[in-house]
């Protein structure tokens, strides 16, 4: 066959696709979610057992983010309140943590059930509460806690498969946990079944922008008829968090949050041989070859920084691509974020939500000025936001480099920070240059690569061709200064006891 | 005539060498009667940050070895503890231990790192694990060494208590760096020499002597070092537990109060390696 001529072999030359931008010229109507979240006027402490007004008296507000509206008066604990909270966890401790396993499990098969049972009701309270878009908290959050009390459950009565060879393990007592607005519901989850799968009992402080979820997750461990005592909540904000981790009758401390605060409640429980599991900050490398498949992967760097308002610990923050593909990476991203729907959480078209609280929008824009100031340079889609409400526009920094703050410091926030990069070593270095471990993300078309990224970077979770994936099944948690501990699978349950 | 014997000059393993403190500092080391027996180094920090390094660069390429490998060259420093198990012994007697006893915990040594030799490529079957997640995903979880530990040895059972402490730490790829029993360093000094002759790459252990009061705080705050562990008393726990938090080491002490048994089944266990490995999840595509 006679070769073409070579004028005929023309290829067209790389072109972005044509974009599909309609800017302003239809809007949405509004499809707000209208089940009803159930909410009280007044939430008390939950403690052995019983809702109870704290000692004080005191109440302070729970407000949505997304309109600054009050949505509840939340109980404000004081030590006193604290005090009796692990009174009843430690009266609670002897018949719990001696209870055969496969009745424990019950109890954890109920509440699963349960919160099956009243998802969306939980869906729309999270989302008033803490800002994150309705087909989060309705597909991610509450299911995903659900999912997490239903495997656990199943521990409960086989922990001798968990810890193979171990001569005994027991459970540690009672555990002070603490945890943050992020994910309110799922993080409480994630304390509560692994520690009552293995016989602990529990006083929890949920973070006080957020403690609604909690409280009506207890409504449920009454009607789950779990024995008063063995969960206890008690809110209110840092003071109350102190009291929890510094609590004499705390055997063993559980902490997800900032690596700051880690640090404190590291340098306070020195020498109390209290145990500790801390799961803190991150700033992520999402790392994209150019071979991987480019479409896929924008929509992987978009979900692994703008879920849930970028305030996710794992956030792929740090955009690291290679240069090949920089360019259209780059083209294809800003695209993507100017269709991005920014407004009411409780909207279902809504992509991105509220930010959590006034003091995150002040911190992520302090951070974002930073960035600027530093060199980078700035792309924020024109979206309209609402008047009322904390907002923040899906943000990309470009030509970011290592040295910036905005590529070392966790913001927190809906902002990706892009660096280039040009061979896998350099990858690689750039990727576990932080004192952060917490995940990371590789986008490549190369399994054998895939696992020569995994093996190299520094962090406890890597997601290949994918970002911000969470199973019950799959441990969770840090390498270095993101904390240590594992939450999630069968490696999750070893935090929860002593071994010997 | 009798001969005028050759003494030896005690010196630690650091980094691969034998070597005297950067400080030029020595500490008289007497037997049991109270006869004099060597000048001990006493190491300073500067030592301490000196082995830090060494273990940090050693430590890469000894994670990288095979697991089998790993494994043979701790069967391989039994042999060498093995052959000198008479002199051993006698280091362990100047503390003022009976013969049978100081015997006995020589041999308990040498079948503790035949333990833990047999564990190097078996502790990743048992700890690591696929997890069936929700998706199409293959997700497993491996294991890795955490890099640098520092160690610090309780006073007794000086062989015995470092042995147990650093085998299960480098078993899995971690680098140490140890500081020997204060009141009987000895055994310390002469087990450097094995370390030496047993293809365990240089700095991968790194064995100091000095004391406590010295070191801790450095071995507290050093952030190279990823884990802390060892023996130590109330004031000592709180000390490393919040200097480690300064970079959130992770920080697993016996407390010295508990005269913890190094002679029982209980000192050696699956999850004292356990202790220093971090946990990695990977969630691979499952596609074409």
């Amino acid at each position: 066959m006679p070769a073409r001529p070579a004028a005929r072999r023309t290829t067209r030359p790389a072109r972005p696709a044509p974009e599909l931008s309609f800017g302003d010229l239809w809007t949405f109507d509004p499809a707000p979610e209208t089940a009803d979240p159930k909410l009280r006027q007044r939430y008390d402490l939950f403690i052995d057992g019983k809702f109870s007004a704290p000692v004080s008296g005191t109440y302070f507000p729970s407000i949505n983010p997304a309109n600054e509206k009050t949505l509840a008066q939340i109980a404000l604990a004081a030590s006193t309140d604290v005090d009796l909270a692990f009174a009843a966890a430690t009266r609670a401790f002897p018949a719990w943590s001696r209870l055969h396993g496969s009745e424990r499990g019950k109890y954890l098969y109920r509440i699963a059930r349960l919160l099956q049972d009243r998802a969306r009701e939980f869906a729309v309270a999270e989302t008033l509460d803490g800002g994150k878009p309705i087909k989060e908290s309705r597909d991610f959050d509450v299911p995903m806690a659900a999912a997490h009390f239903f495997y656990h459950a199943g521990w409960a009565d086989k922990l001798e498969y968990a810890f193979p060879g171990a001569r005994a393990w027991k459970p540690h007592g009672v555990v002070g946990q603490v945890i943050p607005w992020n994910f309110p519901l799922l993080m409480l989850a994630w304390k509560l079944a692994p520690a009552l799968a293995t016989g602990n009992t529990v006083v929890l402080k949920p973070a006080e922008t957020t403690s609604i979820t909690a409280l009506k997750l207890a409504e449920i461990l009454l009607e789950a008829d779990l024995p008063p005592g063995v969960v206890n909540f008690v809110t209110g904000a840092g003071e109350v968090g102190a009291a929890v981790v510094n609590h004499p009758a705390a055997a063993k401390i559980a902490f997800t949050g900032s690596t700051e605060v880690g640090k404190k409640i590291m340098r306070a429980s020195a020498g109390s041989g209290k145990k500790l599991t801390l799961e803190l900050g991150g700033k992520a490398a999402n790392i994209v070859f150019e071979d991987a498949p480019i479409d896929q992967a924008v929509e992987g760097v978009v979900n692994g920084i703008f879920f849930n308002q970028g305030h996710v610990c794992c956030a792929g923050s740090r955009l690291l691509v290679q240069e090949g593909v920089a360019e259209v990476v780059l083209a294809k991203l800003k695209n993507r974020i100017r269709v991005l729907r920014v407004g009411d959480p409780i909207d279902k078209n809504t992509d991105i939500g509220a930010i959590n609280s006034r003091e995150q929008l002040d911190k992520i824009r302090r951070l974002v000025n930073i960035g600027v100031k530093d060199g980078a340079e700035l792309y924020q889609p024109p979206c309209k936001l609402p008047e009322k409400g904390f907002y923040f526009r899906p943000t990309i920094l470009s030509g970011v480099q290592q040295s910036h703050r905005v590529a070392r410091e966790e913001i927190f926030g809906p902002v990706l920070s892009i660096l280039t990069f040009r061979t896998v070593e350099e990858a690689i270095e750039k990727a576990n240059n932080t004192a952060y471990g917490l995940s990371a993300g590789v986008w490549t078309d190369k399994g054998s690569r895939i696992l020569k990224m995994s093996t190299e970077l520094k962090a406890g979770v890597v997601w290949a061709n994918t970002y911000n994936r969470f199973d019950p099944a799959s441990p969770f948690g840090g390498y270095k200064e993101s904390g240590f501990g594992r939450e999630g699978g069968r490696h999750g349950l070893a935090d929860y006891v002593q071994l010997h | 005539m009798a001969r005028l014997i050759i003494t030896k000059t005690p010196k630690v393993y650091v980094g691969g060498a034998f070597i005297r403190s950067e400080s030029g500092r020595t500490f008289p080391l007497k037997d049991s009667l109270g006869a004099f027996v060597g000048h001990v180094p006493q190491c300073t920090r500067k030592d301490l940050r000196n082995a830090v390094e060494a273990a940090a660069r050693a430590g890469v390429g000894w994670a990288r070895r095979t697991a089998f490998n790993r494994s043979q060259i701790l069967y391989r420093l039994a042999e060498m503890m093995e052959a000198r198990a008479t002199e051993l012994a006698e280091t362990i007697m100047l503390g003022g231990t009976a013969a049978a006893a100081a015997k006995a915990e020589v041999s308990a040594s040498v079948d503790r790192l035949i333990y833990y030799a047999g564990w190097a490529d078996k502790f990743e079957q048992v700890l690591g694990n696929v997890n069936p997640v929700s998706g199409p995903y293959f997700n497993f979880t491996v294991t890795e060494p955490m890099g640098v530990i520092g160690l610090i040895a309780p006073h007794e059972a000086p062989l015995l208590a470092l042995v147990s402490l650093f085998a299960p730490a480098i078993v899995s790829g971690n680098a140490v760096v140890a500081l020997a029993s204060e009141a009987q360093p000895y055994p310390a000094i002469i087990l450097g020499e094995m370390l030496a002759t047993s293809d365990l790459p240089g700095g991968v252990v790194n064995l100091l002597t000095g004391y406590r009061k010295e070191l801790l705080p450095t071995f507290a705050t050093h952030q190279h070092f990823r884990g802390i562990g060892g023996v130590a008393n109330a004031d000592e726990r709180k000390l490393l537990q919040s200097g480690a938090a300064e970079s959130i080491k992770r920080v697993k002490l016996t407390p010295a109060e508990d005269h913890f048994d190094w002679m029982a089944d209980a000192a050696q266990s699956l999850y004292a390696i356990r202790d220093w490995l971090e946990f990695k999840t990977t969630w691979h595509p499952i596609g074409s």
